[in-house]
């Protein structure tokens, strides 16, 4: 017993994929839709620095603004500025919600990397719901707007005559592929990265190789902040793409 | 005891289950993603609630704010560097404006010295010419007399000379000689 419990202990020490389980915050071992796990926690954290940052830091309204505020105006213009380049400022009016992702995802990435957190964008239940959303309001404000005409974005007019069947099935595939890749390339990011470290973490405990592990530790992170702004930042520009090819079908 | 075995079952029961799947990925445990879907549904209405409420309007208006301001401070320099630049047009123009009075004053005051300098030349010169043409007159009247006095004093010493000689000699006659001979000379 004693061994087994050690065992296992041990192998909770090194198993890398521990970290992303759910569990509920207050006891008990089964999962409800409704229960308060690490993945509410962590969901609410995200939310609470949304908060502080966006409407906590920009409470003064300052002209000449304060340090936090700087960073809420620069998120602002960071998306507002991708929204208008990427799919025009006709687009603007969804501006909100691509900004509720956007800040969504970087705040979870970035919460993620913080010691002991619970990463909820390493999630397919989670990346996926956003990019099912992302995919079905696409689809349908596409047919809202252009009717029929939405479906010209399947037919390449610009192609010879006898490719366009061809290329339609081909546009067709990878258009229902964009939500898989969309959700995937996140999650699996974040879920990579993670482990990663996890398992560097891991070889730690060998007094040997724990030097180069720590520096390699060290080395993952700085990369994983990278990462956790880079695939917020794609999944934000990828939301735009695609919204714009709904608003504006006709390549 | 009974509830001993049943926690110890339930222990089992975790036991297995965590055994069930010890390297399995936590992501496909399909019984989460209901408790996962709501909790995000959740997230995501709470935090577009908050942007598009409150956050999102306040960074516009103050991004707003600030470019208006910006936008009439720029103005407000431009006019002021309009005014500027007028202020210094007006500076040259008064500048210009007081040399060419002064020039004018100049030119005045040099046609007046020049108009008095003129009137006392030409008074000096009138009393230049008035003051020689007496010493003139004063010379020639000297002269006149000089010559009158020179016949007088030749009549007067001829006679003189002629009586001293012991004759007696007539006054006219002697005038006579005495002019015969003035002419002569």
């Amino acid at each position: 017993m004693a061994t087994e419990e050690h065992s296992e202990g041990a192998g909770r020490a090194i198993d890398p994929m521990d970290q992303f389980i759910v569990k509920p915050l207050f006891g008990g071992d089964t999962v409800h839709w409704y229960t308060p796990t690490n993945v509410t926690l962590w969901m609410a954290i995200t939310v609470l620095v949304i908060f502080l940052l966006l409407i906590v830091g920009t409470r003064g309204r300052a002209t000449i603004p304060s340090r936090v505020q700087s960073i809420a105006e620069l998120a602002y213009g960071f998306v507002h500025k991708m929204v208008e380049d990427v799919t025009g400022k006709d687009a603007l009016k969804y501006f909100p919600y691509i900004m509720t992702l956007f800040m969504f995802i970087v705040f979870s990435n970035f919460m993620g990397l913080l010691p002991l957190a619970f990463t909820t964008t390493s999630h397919i239940a989670v990346t996926a719901t956003l990019a099912l959303a992302v995919f079905l309001s696409v689809t349908i404000l596409g047919f809202v707007k252009n009717g029929a005409k939405f479906l010209g974005l399947f037919w390449v007019s610009a192609a010879p005559l006898a490719l366009r069947p061809i290329l339609a099935v081909i546009e067709l595939i990878s258009y229902f592929v964009r939500p898989v890749s969309h959700s995937v390339r996140l999650m699996g990011n974040m879920m990579a990265g993670h482990a990663v470290i996890k398992v560097f973490a891991g070889f730690a405990a060998v007094a040997v190789i724990s030097p180069v592990s720590v520096l390699a530790v060290t080395a993952m992170y700085g990369l994983e902040v990278l990462v956790a702004f880079i695939q917020a930042y794609v999944f934000t520009i990828l939301t735009c793409v695609y919204l714009r090819d709904a608003l504006h079908p006709s390549h | 005891m009974a509830t001993d075995a049943t926690e110890a079952a339930h222990g089992a029961a975790t036991a297995a289950h965590a055994a069930a799947e010890p390297t399995g990925m936590p992501q496909l445990d399909f019984t989460t993603f209901p408790n996962q879907i709501f909790w995000l549904v959740i997230a995501l209405v709470v935090i577009y609630l908050m942007l598009s409420r409150v956050a999102l309007p306040r960074i516009a208006g103050v991004l707003a704010d600030r470019q208006g301001s910006i936008t009439n401070d720029i103005a407000k320099a431009e006019e002021l560097k309009l005014k500027a630049k007028e202020a210094e047009e007006a500076y040259n123009q008064a500048l210009a404006d007081a040399r060419a009075e002064a020039q004018k004053i100049i030119a005045k005051a040099k046609e007046e010295i020049q108009a008095d300098l003129d009137d006392a030349i030409e008074k000096a010169d009138a009393e230049i010419a008035a003051r020689s043409a007496e010493s003139e007159k004063a010379i020639n009247e000297i002269r006149e007399g000089a010559l009158e006095s020179v016949t007088e004093v030749a009549r007067d010493t001829a006679f003189e000379i002629v009586a001293a000689l012991g004759q007696q000699a007539d006054a006219k006659t002697v005038a006579d000689a005495v002019d015969s001979r003035l002419k002569g000379s």
